[in-house]
């Protein structure tokens, strides 16, 4: 191999260790959203992000079906619909279940998994047990070569994008709008915020709602690296569990910070030693971490 | 207690058998002789066949029916393979039923679900046969459900139509074998892609688990011994893995001719859309696999990987007249756009073969059935004809097929003869 | 007997005994071999739902890791009974006769190191107690020393669990993987297989269950277990009284943890293999929602929760195999937003009084029904130790008053 094959190799590898950085800070950000504003532990997580999933299946199908010309664009409006959906059915459950749960956090996690069995079950009867493969328009498919044997992954890139895009509203929203003021407030002081006009139960559902809209869309982007079906949620919800709790709840910037982490450690280990032992030496390395520091890496200061 | 030299001998069970279980089963068998087995082949109406001759070890048999088990997960990951697996069983079963049934009696279908849990499966294995006491059992997807239920049917002698394809090292009086063990499935396409496609140096990918470990082990050996060939990689991933972009760059490095993988579930996906995207596609790579059949391309788009080629016994596309039957009676009952996968198929086997095998026996019961089993023969087979061995798998082709845009196989070469299975095969281990 | 009254309230025995005449006099005469051994396997998750209540219900402290701890107490059992089943003559087909089967499928040729001393039941039977109670310590010291709990607590716990299931599937070699350890046959010779011996670990599982539940019960009465009450409701309260918080809850953790092996070992010696499968994350989950359909703070509960949530599945799942999953579902969240204080909930707010107006109505029948009675006083007439019950309601928010507890799961 010569010198600039290796180059291409570096180039590509960094780019599989960011690659996978946006992709567990996607499936990360709605559930830091949800974990770290309103203390809730949302198990069905995963099963919105499978929400946007079928979204994704359902419109390319009826696109497929009714206006073959669009395939090439409405991908774009598949995410938002993923984001409508979610965006909906979490603001109902929150409506229906959580908010009577804000006193028992620990209960929020009996009823979400409670939540997410039942809602399994639901795609499972809707669109089959086995999985399905949505249509991905063109443009999506295969990979940028800019010169020989250098190929960067299209949908990675794909993916990327619209992390730091939904990344960079969820930091817009939470730090320059109302809501976000209001969020910030109630995560800081529920009772105060209350008494001076907050209503922090529209607050909690709203936030609510959009942390589930963010895993939509997660969801909705997997599609063009992952599977759809009934379970798919599931192959995720541990790491964005990971991600969340490694980096610190109630901190955006340690959920960033470490998705970056695990994902370069997962992504470099596992060039080096076997697909298994990478992910048993990430998980140890985590582990012994939070050993040492196990508010996560940006812990919010708060006296115990 | 798995494997047993010769599974028709039924006289190793006594290390099983309660005393009081093994008194009641040699009057039992007393009690079948006596009045001369007078099971004449072809006839089969219930009358000829009285309860109490075909039925001597108290099975759920009536006059009228049957009982037998089915046994998949309909929960859970798995659910998204054993799906069809459930669909060919009970298509099966429904088409023997509206032939009459079996010896005159038609067949009742009890469903289990595993809930992708092997403990549960082996808890629903024994409550089928303690509780239901069904004349066979058609189930079980992967090796763990399969292992985990094995000694549940052994201490309880239930008879178990096993179809996945599977790693072999085992042999079971209690089990048919319907899928192929690893030699059947491997060997074949191993030598068809080093012959046709000149391919001298193979990397190895799988998920970790037993089969593919066992699988890329056999693999090894036939590329390291029998082709004098090189392997250039192997690597595993956990189940559920859904990254793959650096074993992917790896691939790059090694540049492999034959990329051969075993990659299986959720991961199976993930792992051709990230190939796909890194440019790795059928006109670059060479790429043989053997855990994709038409269902897991339902998932992974025929988009995604069309070009790459897998090495199955059976595809939806074969062009023969019982296959063009059973396709159409499988879409006419699940819906057109249902297909078929290698497992679904010999899944359908499995209750005709207990069907020919039970008519042989003339007998329901397990151990009559087990040693009758032997040699049976069913020409009807969507995959053509198949016959059980010895050892209690199928004599079955090994068929090489191109993955299509569609989602189908476009089948390319077909092994001339019968393959002898053989769980334990000499110099692979 | 009098000594038994000092940590017994007479009703509580009542409960004991109840639970004891059921599992251990009505399922055996009522439930074929089959439906026993079933049984005998949620009693041994009881175990693990026993524990939760000692560490969630008492110290406020959730796990969602117990399924590890279930299952290294089922590994150590497993691993001292396959070596048993794997003599050289049963395994003579193998390229390397007399290593469980599992190693000689992925080329080990010899027992490694660390299996050799489970050759010997003793210390099968130590290591079953004192494995998960060592990662207990650990774990239970880094956290609870740095003020770690609550929600934090549960979700560490979560990726340790996650962290084991990916080691044990990753070294198939040692562990026998996804497919786990299976086949087991005999212990010291008496085949485990045989309805006999499954009927006699039936009971061997009852009577450790309920030793297990007066030793928890114990631990409740003692000054530790009031203790650790007062610091699930106020924590810091009882730091600044002297009390090095972190240390009851590292007992409390290990105690959890060794019952849980307990538990697995019993499930490997009735069931006859153990798998990865427990170790998970959705096995964990799944024991919580045991002990909270139960009654978080009902040792009693916990093992009715066990049971009726398995008998739920079993049967939800034979009947409905389409359907299943949504009941389940409908149980899970019907019991946490409906009865949060499960199982125990409903009998002491609705069939404790019933029962004790009952009581109370029958010797004077001529008055006309009793009122309406809630909360412990109801039980004046035939529970003799009404200002224990009292006291405790009171301070602690046990049984009825249970309120104060719900609130405080987590830390602020």
């Amino acid at each position: 191999m010569s010198a600039a094959d290796y180059w291409n190799i570096v180039l590509m590898q960094g780019f599989a260790g960011l690659s996978l950085f946006s992709v567990l800070l996607l499936m990360g950000l709605g559930l830091a959203i949800i974990f770290g504003q309103m203390g809730v532990i949302n198990m069905a997580h995963g099963e919105f992000m499978t929400i946007g999933a079928y979204t994704i299946f359902l419109c390319s199908s009826l696109t497929q079906t009714y206006a073959p010309g669009f395939m090439p664009y409405y991908f774009v409006f598949a995410i938002i619909a993923a984001f409508v959906f979610a965006f909906v059915f979490g603001w109902l459950s929150e409506w229906a279940l959580i908010r009577h749960l804000y006193r028992r956090p620990l209960d929020t996690l009996l009823a979400t998994w409670g939540l997410s069995l039942g809602m399994q079950q639901v795609f499972r009867s809707t669109f089959g047990a086995k999985e399905v493969s949505p249509t991905v328009p063109d443009w999506l498919l295969g990979s940028w070569t800019p010169h020989e044997g250098l190929d960067i992954p299209i949908n990675g890139m794909f993916v990327m994008g619209l992390t730091l895009l939904v990344t960079g509203l969820v930091f817009l929203m939470l730090y320059r709008s109302r809501w976000g003021l209001r969020v910030r407030a109630t995560v800081a002081n529920r009772t105060m915020a209350n008494a001076i006009g907050i209503n922090t139960r529209k607050t909690d559902r709203m936030t609510f709602a959009i942390g589930c809209g963010i895993a939509g869309v997660a969801g909705a982007a997997f599609t063009t690296i992952g599977s759809t079906g009934p379970t798919s949620g599931s192959l995720y919800i541990v790491d964005a569990f990971l991600v969340v709790t490694f980096g610190g709840a109630a901190s955006l910037l340690g959920t960033v910070a470490s998705a970056f982490g695990i994902a370069q450690t997962q992504s470099v280990s596992e060039f080096f030693l076997t697909g298994s032992m990478a992910r048993v030496l990430t998980l140890l390395l985590i582990i012994s971490i939070l050993m040492i520091r196990p508010q996560g890496l940006f812990a919010v200061k708060v006296r115990r | 207690m798995t494997r047993r030299k010769n599974p028709a001998t039924p006289a190793s069970e006594s290390e099983v058998l309660s005393p009081e279980s093994l008194a009641r089963r040699r009057l039992a068998m007393g009690l079948a002789a006596a009045p001369l087995a007078a099971a004449i082949p072809g006839l089969s109406f219930a009358a000829d066949h009285p309860t109490a001759k075909v039925n001597t070890t108290g099975l759920a048999i009536t006059d009228k029916e049957v009982t037998v088990g089915q046994l998949h997960s309909a929960t859970g990951t798995m659910a998204i393979s054993e799906t069809g697996s459930i669909q060919a069983e009970r298509l099966a079963i429904e088409q023997i039923n509206a032939m009459g049934g079996v010896l005159g009696r038609q067949i009742k279908i009890i469903q289990e679900d595993g809930q992708s849990d092997w403990p549960t499966f082996a808890e629903k294995a024994k409550k089928l046969l303690v509780n239901d006491k069904v004349a066979a059992v058609f189930g079980c997807w992967t090796s763990a459900s399969r292992k985990a239920v094995l000694p549940v049917f052994e201490k309880e002698n239930g008879m178990l139509y096993y179809p996945t394809f599977y790693e072999g090292l085992e042999q079971s009086k209690n089990v048919i074998y319907t899928g192929q063990e690893a030699t059947q499935q491997i060997l074949y396409g191993l030598d068809w892609v080093a012959k046709e496609k000149g391919a001298k140096s193979f990397f190895l990918i799988g998920s970790d688990y037993i089969w593919p470990r066992t699988s890329n082990k056999i693999a090894r050996k036939h590329i390291e011994n029998f082709q004098k060939s090189k392997v250039v990689g192997e690597e595993y991933y956990p189940l559920g893995h859904t990254n793959f972009n650096s074993l992917i760059n790896k691939i790059k490095i090694a540049k492999p001719d034959c990329v051969y993988a075993i990659v299986v579930g959720g991961s199976n996906v993930a792992f051709y859309k990230q190939m796909k995207a890194a440019g790795i596609t059928a006109d670059k790579q060479l790429l043989l696999t053997i855990s994709v059949t038409e269902d897991e391309l339902l998932g992974i788009g025929g988009e995604n990987c069309n070009g790459f080629y897998a090495c199955m016994k059976y595809f939806q596309s074969l062009d023969n007249p019982n296959n063009k039957k059973f396709v159409e009676a499988f879409k006419a009952k699940y819906g057109p756009k249902s297909v078929i996968g290698d497992v679904t198929q010999a899944a359908y086997l499995g209750p005709w073969l207990w069907k020919a095998t039970v008519e042989k026996a003339g007998s329901f019961d397990i151990d009559k059935v087990a040693a009758a089993s032997p040699g049976i023969e069913f020409k009807g087979a969507p995959e053509g004809y198949v016959k059980i061995h010895e050892n209690h798998h199928l004599w079955s082709k090994a068929r090489i097929g191109q993955m299509q845009t569609d989602g189908q196989f476009k089948m390319i070469a077909e092994s001339p003869n019968l393959i002898e299975p053989n769980p334990f095969p000499k110099g692979y281990q | 007997m009098n000594r038994l009254r000092t940590w017994l309230t007479t009703s509580e025995l009542a409960g004991i005994a109840v639970l004891a005449l059921i599992i251990v006099v009505v399922f055996p005469l009522t439930l074929d071999a089959f439906r026993l051994n079933l049984v005998g396997k949620y009693l041994s998750y009881a175990f693990v739902a026993v524990g939760l209540v000692m560490l969630w219900g008492y110290a406020g402290v959730l796990s969602l890791g117990q399924g590890v701890f279930f299952g290294l107490g089922g590994y150590c059992m497993a691993m001292f009974l396959k070596l048993e089943a794997s003599d050289p003559i049963s395994t003579k087909i193998q390229s390397t006769p007399g290593i469980p089967d599992f190693m000689d499928w992925n080329q080990i040729t010899a027992v490694p190191f660390w299996w050799e001393p489970f050759r010997h039941l003793p210390f099968a039977l130590v290591a079953v107690l004192i494995v998960p109670t060592i990662l207990a310590f650990i774990i239970g010291f880094a956290m609870f020393k740095r003020r770690v709990g609550g929600v934090y607590f549960a979700i560490i716990t979560q990726a340790v669990a996650l962290v084991v299931t990916v080691l044990i599937i990753g070294q198939q070699g040692y562990t026998g993987g996804v497919n786990g350890i299976t086949d087991l046959k005999t212990m010291l010779g008496w085949d485990i297989r045989t309805d006999d011996a499954r009927q006699t670990l039936y009971f061997v599982t009852c009577f450790l269950l309920i030793g297990t539940i007066l030793l928890c019960r114990w631990v409740q009465r003692t000054k530790l277990g009031t203790l650790l009450l007062a610091m699930r409701d106020k924590e810091d309260r009882v730091r600044f009284s002297g009390y090095d918080v972190a240390n009851f809850k590292v007992f409390v953790f290990c105690l959890a943890a060794m019952l849980c092996g307990v538990g697995g070992a019993l499930f490997a010696l009735q069931v006859g293999f153990m798998s990865a499968s427990f170790v998970g994350i959705v096995p964990s989950i799944e024991m919580v929602i045991f002990a909270a359909v139960g009654g978080r703070m009902s040792l009693v509960g916990a093992v009715y929760g066990t049971l009726l949530v398995n008998f739920g599945k079993t049967y939800f799942s034979e009947s409905f195999p389409e359907m299943w999953l949504f009941l389940m579902a409908a149980l899970f969240i019907g019991v946490v937003m409906g009865f949060p204080d499960g199982l125990a909930g409903v009998y002491n707010d609705h069939i404790k009084p019933w029962l004790s107006g009952r009581r109370r109505a029958r010797p004077v029948s001529g008055e006309p029904p009793a009122l309406p009675v809630t909360g412990p006083a109801s039980g004046a007439g035939w529970n003799p130790s009404v200002p224990r019950t009292l006291d405790k309601s009171g301070t602690a928010g046990h049984g009825v008053g249970a309120a104060p507890a719900r609130l405080s799961g987590a830390n602020p």
